[in-house]
């Protein structure tokens, strides 16, 4: 499939490009413009900023906050119609009622009031209507038509509407709400850890493939290891240490997981320094700080930009299994990976709480790819 | 050549021996003893206990022992499973966890590479956006998900194969797909993204310009050049892999070692993390030699001197 | 390739099918129970054993004094009748003649006693020696200040044990059922060692010998033809498969591949219930889940605060909803159905006041105490678990209805019980005891004031202590039993540790498996149970 570039947008590049031939377009400008002529990253960008604004106003936005429980709502199914069903309406009333010790006549449901008549020896008590209000199902409860002798009235009620898009889970919290949250935890999370691992994976290794030797065998050395290293047992101190600040967490699985990055670089690294045009800007005179800036790192770019496509996927479930451990994400917020552990959990008659969680990872995570796909075509020094 | 591999070997014991010591020190220095349990124990038995295990004398004491053990090849008995030294615990769990990485790792790279390159001659074609987006899913997909929904789907619904467990070749199927998917994925990708590059570089273009069927071309030329990131990722994951997955063992009952890790670490059974931990980085070295072997004779430009 | 993998796949169930799924090649005419079991045992040697997973082992590998039918009632093991002295200190057992060593060996008084010694010897290092403790100098012995030969254990020949107790202890028959009460096979233990539980070495006197332990795969069993009731046992093998998870092995016991799993994730039971029907076993049992809060703190040192929480939370909520059912409502310490206990067992006072009546009653208790809607901030500190966070979350939410506002956090478990054992700095945080033995005082003892390893809030009550140590000397049952339930009012009365739920012991028994029978102490011997095909 050709990318096909529609004649309008075509003559405007054009146009760009021969405005831009005067001076000299750096690498960067230049991958821009070509990214933008590829529609699977564009679309992928323009979802990933969709995302990126639910995770910072989605949680406002929805129907109800991510930290409510409604005990009358555990585990009920995701529906776009409103909660509560008819037929549950009348036997929650009949039952609230009930725990107010009342006698209650004939219930009348009426669209969106109820009301029933009540009758109680002890005398009609105003504090009735706390009964009601409690339940997640009525709103705006109040006694009328209260007998001279003070035992007989009405209870009437609002039926409260309350939607449930993606269902509740085992606390009867919205998933709609918490998935929101949890898309903003787990973007800051692999945001936050793959910028850290880009930064220092791509300097170390850059720096060891380049200068070679005696030196590139002892960070090699050091790499080896770090990865040697119990992993759990790092993160159990870090957060005895820092108390579970997730942001300085995070910091510290950015620091772990450059690992990978740095031997890819190095490796590349070791192929680049023997080509033709290293070694003439090193007869030139060059230094080598800005043969390995100008020459190696952003020739290194394509393959690191992949890896760090699979980068933060892997951060975002490392950190689900790492909550899994109880050193993550604190309750009662939550991340993208914890909700699709306790959805795993829940797979066999809670199906939703692990099918909307999971379906929202993955279109982040595939738009994240074809971003990082589109930026690798872009950024081939050799395409040029 | 062999005297690179023999330095390389040489210069592992050091590593390893830091290696030791870091995570000794770190494991430590956690909070909570392998005797805390929920049901606590009596302070006089816990008293006990620490001076069977010698957890009562001073923490340096303490490692130089290890470490005197450690080097007569002894890794000291498990404070969790009382019945087994951690010797005897690697010697059941570890061919099991070497069995299911490496038939993992096998499908994963016949698989993974097949499908990159596919990807790579069809570039943005159909077949090459299908294999991205597989790949995608691939990496997307949780392997504690993926394991419970094929266990259901092969073990409990359909009843093909067990759905749990470990001993004949039926039981290892799903275990090696299930670790095996995320590196298709991985493998597939990277591949991908390198058969590419290849395609484009000078010599492969020559090659193709004298005429030379696309086949020979890719099998010849490309490949070699491709399959250097390939191998790169490979080194770390396959030491990953052998040593064993937490998930996939837990959730299919599987006698390896993955789950030891774990297991130790939360349990604090400190000579069960320590044998785990030397275990992973005698892994880790010989999988890197590996690749660096690999590496030079893949690409001829790299050399290894002195 | 995708046909290559077909085959291979193919190959693999034919394999199967011919070796059966277990893979372990049986002969046709055994029967083999494929028992799931929570975890492995991190020991086969008793003194190194705590949990009710290694408990179910030994039960099936040994046999004590007196044991557990089927029903959890005590009947005579290796012990065929015994007698207790007037003042109730004496026992003396007389054993059966026909108990057999699986070597063919006989059981003596002298197994038991060497048994006895071991698990007090400080080197044995056991870790649940004070469950022996009434056993005269137990104690002394394990705290090295006497030689173990002081034991208040001796053959008189070797068909008669004399047990001295330190106390006249009422439930000290009930005790000899735990783990800690089964004999050792003096011999080979002093032959190999540490190593003397190892397959092949090990000799037990139960209805089972052990044939091969592979870690986290399966322990095998087979009949040991020395038993004395061995025409009674109908099982001939049984493979014990440990799951970590349980929701695998809810897909292992779905799929046919074992027939019991000894636990439930509850987040699954509706939906089991629904397609299992009554192969869904939930059964009251001896446990409590608590909230020990931590009493020297100044605010939450008041009684009227704690109280106030204990009022605000909704325990039939956590247990219908949070628990789907797997736990009880918890209103004392003391779980309903313990044995010597008085016949009304104390509760709490609110136990049948409504919810919003108890919250009423909860922020005027606030206000006595000084506390405004919002001016205290509790941490609710929890292991990790999906289950506690749960309930936590569902706590905080409670507390929040009467003005407490709370912060959630979760900890590692051993991080966990270290922080708590070692006074930590917590507010409110989670507990659970299950029982080792039928009676009161195993739950009670937990709050004694010098009770430092157990005693989470450091609740220091001195007349708690008083009743406890009266308790102790008490040989009238029931006078025993109401000195007890005094020390239970009291501690209800300050509530140091709030009970919220009791425990419950989920299983699934598969049709095939007969004589299966619920019971509060969860006990279920493979000698008593028999499967059909």
């Amino acid at each position: 499939m050709q990318m096909r570039i529609d004649p309008a947008a075509s003559s405007d590049d054009l146009a760009r490009e021969v405005a831009d031939a005067g001076a000299a377009r750096s690498l960067w400008q230049d991958a821009f413009i070509r990214l933008r002529r590829n529609k699977a990253a564009v679309a992928s960008a323009i979802v990933l900023a969709f995302f990126a604004f639910v995770a910072v106003f989605g949680p406002a936005l929805a129907p109800n906050p991510y930290d409510e429980v409604f005990p009358q709502y555990v585990r009920v199914p995701a529906s776009l119609e409103a909660y509560p069903r008819a037929d549950s309406i009348v036997p929650e009333f009949e039952s609230v009622l009930a725990r107010a010790r009342v006698d209650v006549g004939e219930i009348t449901l009426d669209g969106g009031t109820i009301s029933a008549p009540i009758v109680t020896d002890r005398g009609i008590d105003p504090r009735f209507v706390r009964f009601v209000e409690r339940s997640d199902l009525f709103t705006n409860a109040r006694i009328e038509e209260v007998s001279p002798d003070e035992t007989r009235a009405v209870m009437v009620a609002d039926v409260k509407r309350t939607y449930f898009f993606f269902g509740t889970d085992a606390n009867g919290r919205d998933l709609f709400a918490r998935t929101m949250i949890g898309v903003r935890i787990s973007l800051a999370i692999g945001l936050l850890a793959s910028l850290t691992a880009l930064v220092i994976g791509v300097t170390y290794g850059a720096v060891a493939g380049f200068l070679g030797g005696r030196i590139d065998g002892v960070m090699m050395r050091f790499v080896d290891i770090l990865y040697s290293l119990p992993f759990i047992f790092f993160v159990i101190l870090l957060v005895v240490f820092f108390g579970g600040n997730f942001v300085l967490m995070f910091l510290a699985v950015g620091a772990i997981e450059w690992l990978d990055m740095a031997r890819i670089v190095r490796g590349q690294t070791i192929s680049l320094k023997r080509q033709e045009f290293v070694q003439a800007a090193e007869a030139l005179g060059v230094k080598p700080g800005g043969i390995v800036r100008r020459h190696i790192v952003p020739n290194t770019l394509g393959p690191v930009v992949v890896y760090l496509t699979l980068l933060v996927p892997k951060v975002i479930l490392l950190e689900s299994f790492l909550s899994f451990l109880g050193l993550g994400v604190q309750e009662p917020l939550t991340s993208l990976g914890v909700l699709i552990s306790e959805g795993a959990a829940n797979m066999q008659g809670a199906t939703w709480m692990l099918i909307f969680p999971a379906i929202t990872l993955i279109v982040i995570l595939f738009a994240l790819n074809f971003l990082g796909d589109g930026l690798r075509d872009a950024l081939d020094p050799r395409d040029r | 050549m062999l005297g690179f591999v023999l330095r390389r070997l040489a210069g592992a014991i050091p590593t390893i021996f830091i290696v030791v010591t870091l995570a000794y020190f770190m494991i430590r220095a956690a909070p909570g003893g392998p005797f805390d349990l929920e049901r606590p124990l009596d302070p006089l038995i816990m008293e006990n206990l620490n001076a069977a295990f010698n957890l009562d004398k001073p923490l340096w004491q303490q490692y130089l022992l290890y470490l005197g053990n450690l080097l007569q090849g002894d890794f000291g008995p498990s404070f969790t499973r009382r019945d087994f030294s951690v010797a005897d615990l690697f010697a059941v769990g570890l061919p099991v966890s070497v069995t299911l990485g490496g038939l993992a790792l096998l499908l994963a790279l016949v698989v993974g590479a097949s499908l990159g390159v596919l990807a790579a001659l069809r570039q943005n074609k159909g077949a090459d956006y299908a294999v991205v987006g597989i790949a995608t899913f691939g990496i997307t997909i949780p392997n504690f998900v993926v394991a419970p929904i094929l266990s259901l789907l092969f073990g409990v619904w359909m009843g093909w194969l067990p759905a749990g467990g470990w001993g004949t070749p039926a039981h290892m199927v799903l275990p090696v797909v299930t670790l095996a998917l995320p590196q298709i994925a991985i493998i597939a990708r990277l591949t991908r993204g390198a058969t590419i590059e290849a395609l484009r570089s000078n010599h492969v273009r020559t090659a193709r310009a004298y005429g030379l069927p696309t086949r020979v071309v890719v099998i010849t030329h490309t490949l070699r050049a491709a399959i250097l990131p390939v191998v790169s990722y490979l080194g770390p994951a396959a030491a990953a892999l052998l040593t064993g997955s937490v998930v996939v063992e837990t959730i299919f009952g599987i006698p390896g070692i993955g789950r030891y890790f774990v297991q130790g670490a939360l349990a604090r059974d400190y000579t069960l993390v320590m044998g785990t931990v030397v275990v992973i980085a005698i892994f880790v070295v010989i999988f890197n030699l590996l690749v660096d072997i690999a590496y030079a004779l893949l690409d001829p430009r790299v050399r290894y001197e002195r | 390739m995708i046909k290559t993998m077909l085959k291979a796949s193919a190959f693999s169930i034919a394999l199967a099918t011919a070796l059966g799924v277990t893979g372990a090649p049986a002969l046709a005419q055994e029967v083999v129970y494929n028992r799931g079991n929570d975890t492995d045992p991190s020991s086969l040697d008793q003194h190194k054993t705590s949990t009710v997973a290694e408990a179910h082992l030994l039960r099936d590998l040994y046999e004590g004094l007196v044991v557990y039918n089927s029903e959890a009632e005590v009947i005579p093991g290796v012990a065929e009748s015994w007698e207790v002295s007037e003042d109730g200190r004496v026992y003396t057992f007389t054993l059966r003649e026909n108990a057999r060593w699986s070597n063919g060996d006989p059981v003596t008084a002298g197994d038991f006693v060497f048994a006895f010694r071991r698990i007090q010897d400080p080197a044995t290092a056991a870790g649940y020696a004070n469950i022996l403790y009434p056993i005269l100098n137990a104690e002394a012995i394990n705290r090295g200040d006497m030689p173990k030969e002081e034991l208040g254990a001796r053959a008189i020949d070797d068909r008669t044990l004399e047990i001295t107790l330190e106390n006249a202890t009422p439930y000290f028959i009930e005790l000899l059922t735990h783990q800690t009460g089964l004999p050792l096979h003096q011999a080979s233990v002093e032959e190999h060692g540490d190593a003397f539980t190892r397959p092949g070495n090990l000799v037990t006197n139960g209805a089972y010998t052990l044939e091969s332990f592979t870690p986290n795969d399966r322990i095998v069993m087979r009949k040991n033809e020395n038993f004395h009731d061995a025409d009674n046992v109908q099982i001939d093998v049984v493979n014990y498969i440990p799951f970590e998870e349980r929701a695998t092995c809810v897909r292992r016991f779905e799929a046919g591949e074992v027939q019991s799993c000894s636990d439930l994730p509850s987040e699954q039971i509706a939906d089991l219930r629904e397609r299992l029907g009554d192969q869904v076993r939930i059964a009251p049992y001896l446990g409590t889940y608590y909230l020990p809060v931590k009493v020297p703190k100044e605010t939450l040192g008041d009684p009227r605060v704690r109280e106030a929480m204990s009022m605000a939370i909704d325990r039939v909520f956590l247990a219908e909803e949070i628990w789907q059912d797997t736990m009880v409502p918890a209103y004392s310490l003391v779980p309903p159905g313990t044995n010597n206990y008085v016949e009304d067992a104390p509760q709490l006072d609110y136990a049948k006041t409504d919810i919003l009546d108890r919250e009423d009653q909860a922020i005027a208790l606030l206000e006595e105490a000084g506390i405004g809607p919002g001016e205290l901030t509790v941490d609710l500190r929890y292991n990790t678990s999906e289950n506690n966070k749960n309930t936590m979350t569902a706590v905080g939410e409670m507390l929040r209805n009467i003005g407490i506002e709370s912060t959630l956090t979760e900890m590692e478990g051993a991080t966990y019980f270290n922080y708590l054992r070692e006074d930590g700095d917590f507010d409110v945080a989670r507990a659970g005891w299950i029982g080792d033995y039928n009676d009161p005082q195993n739950f009670l003892f937990l709050y004694e004031s010098d009770n430092l390893g157990f005693n989470y809030p450091r609740w220091a009550n001195e007349e708690y202590d008083r009743l406890m140590q009266q308790a102790e000397t008490e040989t009238d049952l029931q006078a025993r039993a109401e000195i007890l339930a005094q020390a239970e009012r009291l501690f209800l009365s300050e509530v140091p540790a709030i009970p919220i739920l009791f425990y419950t012991s989920k299983a699934l028994v598969s049709p095939q498996l007969s004589g299966w029978e619920d019971n509060i102490m969860n006990v279920h011997g493979t000698r008593f149970l028999s499967l059909s095909n």
